[in-house]
């Protein structure tokens, strides 16, 4: 296993071969270019469905038995049900009843409500997940216990694997709260609405069988069709596909930790102090409690100083809706809705528009919408002294959260990192981080209680922040200081040789592994 | 139990140390926390124990803490303090007449909040060993404090410690007075007496530590038999730079219930503030509870700057910055202090007695009000430290 390493262009060393398959190396950002054709799912005869557009089936498990499903196949669902997901676990249920082995699990993210597939990967149903791991599922990969290689991809890099080939769907599971006995479907109505599918796109254009599962049937035709039902192989229609109390909150806080609110304070001073903040700006800050605190106080300065901005991208929230509502922007591009406000106001606002992987963020395009942004906020477990940044583990070495859009937005005229010294005693700032997850030259501020640090790449950034009165200090000295307090620098968590999981860049070629702890 | 630790130790007849440590940080600094544990442990002269250690990311001086804590419980009589180097350069001298618009609270037995309170950049920070510990951890929280006041910067605050009354105040006095407090907070003070106890035992502490700098009293009116000698207490001791307000007990004291608009206290803050300018020092208004309600809060203060206060109790650090935009001087305010600055600087260029603007006479208190006003919009930023020479210019 050893001889598979090579060392990266981020200085990583990494796996050539992943489950099987060839593994590109990371070559440093913007410099891979693949060539050849895109994939393309099989052809499809129309006179092999329906004619009156009606392809409700009796049950998952017909359908499942309808699209062939049989041992080693790839499976896909998508994650916008969060931990209220419902369809995941009762389609391996089924799988498992139908004595299929071997599977490949393809989600756009699992959450804790996914726990109960452990049975599954041990019982041997399932092979091995390729999706964000977190909770039970990333400590069951972390000891070792998975089969295969976990593969964490961004949410574009999902949509570049899909459709380059370097995973071939055969059969798409779309959890969709409305759909029509056509298939067209939508997330923003219905007992388990959750605003948008975008996550499920790639998979209904590439998969070779898709099909949709609702617990809200509406006649023909479901508008707006964020789904095409011309993709679409069949419909299931069962009682509930997920807890609407766990797909959005009823309500999103901002934080009340007095530091946290100091560094999102100071994350929206930085960025008006930069330049950035005027009239017909974009920005995008995620729905954690830190970046929800800085929209808010963005949006107190965008009243103060009368500036509006042209967009902002969610994850959207209240928060976001209310900006859109007052007129502090012209549109909110969403890619996934937080709340309930979110899902209304995408329902019924036109001005909320429902985004997905394909427009903003995948490497395959003629350009994407996440490099047109002046301003993202985004967080981090770990950065390192050269502003290298990790999301998927924790300092122990622990599998955490997936990488979701994160890789992509990196790409923004301004990426800013707004994230504690330390939490408890671990301190976020290090010499390297335990995983890479994205490379420090595309990342340009770290806001911290103690200080603010600026990529020295930024020159720009320097320049037009140096009499701001912010305490603008050198990363290494913000470490030095944190680590004082910490009791010195933390011992390096213990791995094994072997690699648990495979850290994708967003072309497709591996930035990093994440190895088995001790 | 966040940034703590929860030590439990028990003593047994076989020799040697059995220390078992349950730490989410245990990969990281797993050992870092044994060696110090048995550091403290030879200390105290422990080799047979069993040492259980439940830690949730509690820093150094923090678990340093929690063990001497759970020696001491069950040898009561053992007086050595297990002490970590005094962090260099976070404290230096008091200064007695600093600003106090901000002074927050910090539970003196909870670690979390204290490692960044100086980061929100409050006047002053208190320590507090009186209501926010309850009476079976007071020891806990004594030597907690000890060592939050040797290892935490509070990046130029004050550093206040609220003691109990005495005589549990005295062992609260014994612990932080050397570790160089700034002031003292004295609760419920009804007398003169009262504070001149406190100063006789600080300053025994004081030689006794080989302390020059000067440690200041803050004594807290919270009754109505306080507030009657108020001028009292504000004149008992030269180590006294403030009056502070407490409106909890107060208006229990005198059978009122405590409102939003506050008629019930007026004439006791009143009383205080006048008690506390007859005798030259500050005086410190009461916190305001409402911790969401910034508006509020913002009226508050300035009501109370209007009222003559100098400074306000503040329980979230989220309240600093408005309590310091509270206190700011007005424009029309900062114009007329630069005028009264000129105008004496002016006189006394010229050697004369009397400073006069346009044809009204100005007294030294008014001097002395502008030129605070003016250090005050410095501070708050409001004023370019040049003014004077743009002043000349313009």
């Amino acid at each position: 296993m050893k001889d598979n390493f090579v060392r990266n262009a981020a200085g990583r060393e990494v796996l050539t071969e992943i489950n099987g398959l060839d593994a590109t190396p990371f070559m440093g950002v913007g410099r891979y270019r693949p060539e050849g054709r895109k994939t393309a799912p099989p052809l499809a005869s129309c006179a092999d469905y329906p004619a009156d557009g009606n392809k409700v089936v009796a049950d998952l498990k017909t359908a499942l038995e309808n699209a062939g499903l049989r041992d080693g196949m790839t499976i896909s669902t998508h994650h916008h049900f969060r931990n209220g997901d419902l369809v995941a676990n009762m389609l391996f249920d089924i799988a498992a009843d139908m004595g299929v082995r071997d599977l490949r699990w393809f989600p756009s993210a699992s959450f804790p409500c996914h726990a109960p597939l452990i049975r599954h990967l041990d019982d041997g149903v399932i092979h091995h997940i390729e999706g964000s791991m977190n909770g039970p599922l990333g400590d069951y990969a972390s000891a070792g216990r998975m089969r295969g290689l976990g593969v964490l991809r961004s949410h574009g890099g999902r949509y570049q694997a899909i459709q380059d080939g370097e995973v071939h769907i055969d059969i798409a599971v779309i959890a969709a709260p409305t759909s029509d006995p056509f298939g067209n479907c939508n997330g923003v109505s219905g007992p388990s609405a959750c605003g948008g599918l975008g996550f499920a796109l790639a998979d209904s254009q590439y998969a070779d069988r898709v099909i949709v599962v609702t617990d809200n049937l509406v006649p023909f035709p479901c508008v707006p069709w964020q789904i095409m039902g011309n993709h679409v192989d069949s419909v299931v229609v069962i009682d509930s596909i997920g807890d609407p109390a766990k797909i959005v909150s009823g309500t999103t806080n901002i934080t009340r930790s007095p530091d946290r609110l100091l560094i999102a304070e100071r994350t929206a001073r930085f960025v008006e102090a930069a330049g950035i903040l005027r009239d017909g700006f974009s920005f995008q800050a995620g729905a954690g409690g830190t970046s929800l605190a800085f929209a808010v106080f963005l949006r107190d300065m965008m009243r103060a100083g009368g500036i509006k901005a042209r967009f902002v991208r969610g994850g959207s929230t209240q928060y976001l809706v209310d900006m859109l509502e007052e007129g502090l922007t012209d549109y909110i591009l969403d890619g996934q809705t937080f709340d309930l406000a979110g899902v209304r106001s995408m329902r019924e606002n036109p001005q909320h528009i429902h985004t997905n992987p394909f427009v903003s963020y995948n490497y395959h395009n003629k350009g994407n919408i996440s490099s047109m942004v002046d301003v993202v906020v985004l967080g981090a477990t770990e950065v390192d002294v050269h502003f290298n940044a990790n999301v998927v583990t924790h300092s122990d070495g622990r599998l955490l959260h997936g990488i979701g859009g994160w890789q992509n937005c990196l790409f923004s005229k301004c990426t800013i990192l707004p994230i504690p010294g330390f939490r408890d005693r671990i301190p976020v700032i290090v010499d390297r981080v335990t995983t890479l997850c994205g490379p420090g030259e595309l990342i340009d501020v770290i806001v911290t209680e103690r200080g603010i640090a600026i990529n020295p790449l930024r020159q720009d950034l320097i320049e037009r922040t140096r009499n701001s009165g912010l305490p603008i200090r050198p990363i290494e000295e913000i470490k030095h200081e944190v680590e004082s307090l910490c009791g010195g620098s933390p011992a390096t968590p213990r791995f094994r040789d072997n690699a648990i999981a495979a850290v994708k860049w967003v072309d497709g070629t591996v930035l990093d592994i994440v190895r088995q702890l001790e | 139990m966040r940034s703590d630790c929860r030590v439990t130790l028990t003593l047994r007849e076989r020799d040697g140390i059995d220390l078992r440590l349950d730490s989410r940080v245990e990969s990281l600094y797993g050992d870092s926390i044994r060696a110090l544990a048995y550091d403290v442990l030879h200390f105290f002269g422990m080799t047979q124990a069993e040492v259980l250690i439940e830690d949730s990311g509690a820093l150094p001086y923090t678990i340093a803490a929690r063990i001497e804590t759970a020696v001491k419980r069950l040898f009561p009589q053992e007086s050595r303090k297990y002490l970590l180097p005094f962090r260099e350069g976070i404290c230096s001298p008091g200064i007695s007449d600093r600003f106090r618009r901000s002074r927050l609270y910090l539970p003196g037995n909870d670690p979390k909040l204290a490692i960044n309170a100086g980061l929100h950049a409050p006047d002053g920070v208190i320590l507090d060993l009186e209501d926010s510990v309850s009476p079976a951890e007071k020891d806990a929280a004594r030597i907690l404090v000890r060592n939050t006041l040797r290892e935490v910067d509070f990046c130029g605050a004050e550093r206040m410690v609220r003691i109990n009354q005495l005589p549990l105040g005295h062992e609260d006095l014994a612990a932080v007075i050397p570790q160089h407090v700034h002031l003292i907070l004295l609760p419920k003070v009804e007398t003169a007496g009262q504070v001149r106890e406190v100063e006789y035992h600080v300053d025994s502490l004081c030689a006794a530590a080989g302390i020059d700098a000067p440690v200041f009293l803050m004594p807290i009116i919270e009754s109505a038999k306080g507030t009657m000698h108020a001028y009292d207490i504000a004149t008992a001791s030269e180590s006294v730079v403030a009056l502070a307000i407490g409106l909890e007990d107060y208006t229990a004291d005198i059978g009122a219930e405590r409102t939003n608009d506050g008629k019930e206290s007026l004439w006791m803050r009143g009383a205080v503030l006048n008690a506390a300018r007859a005798a030259g020092v500050q005086a410190i208004d009461t916190v305001f509870p409402d911790v969401d309600d910034m508006e509020g809060l913002l009226a508050s203060v300035r009501e109370a700057k209007s009222m003559g206060f100098d400074g306000k109790g503040c329980i979230h650090p989220r309240q600093i910055d408005v309590v310091h935009r509270g206190f700011a001087p007005e424009e029309h305010e900062i114009e007329r202090a630069k005028r009264i600055v000129l105008a004496f600087d002016a006189a006394e260029r010229q050697g004369l007695g009397v400073v006069a603007l346009g044809s009204k006479m100005i007294d030294a208190p008014v001097v002395k009000r502008a030129q605070r006003t003016i250090d005050l919009a410095l501070q708050s930023g409001m004023l370019d430290e040049h003014w004077k020479e743009n002043a000349d210019e313009g």
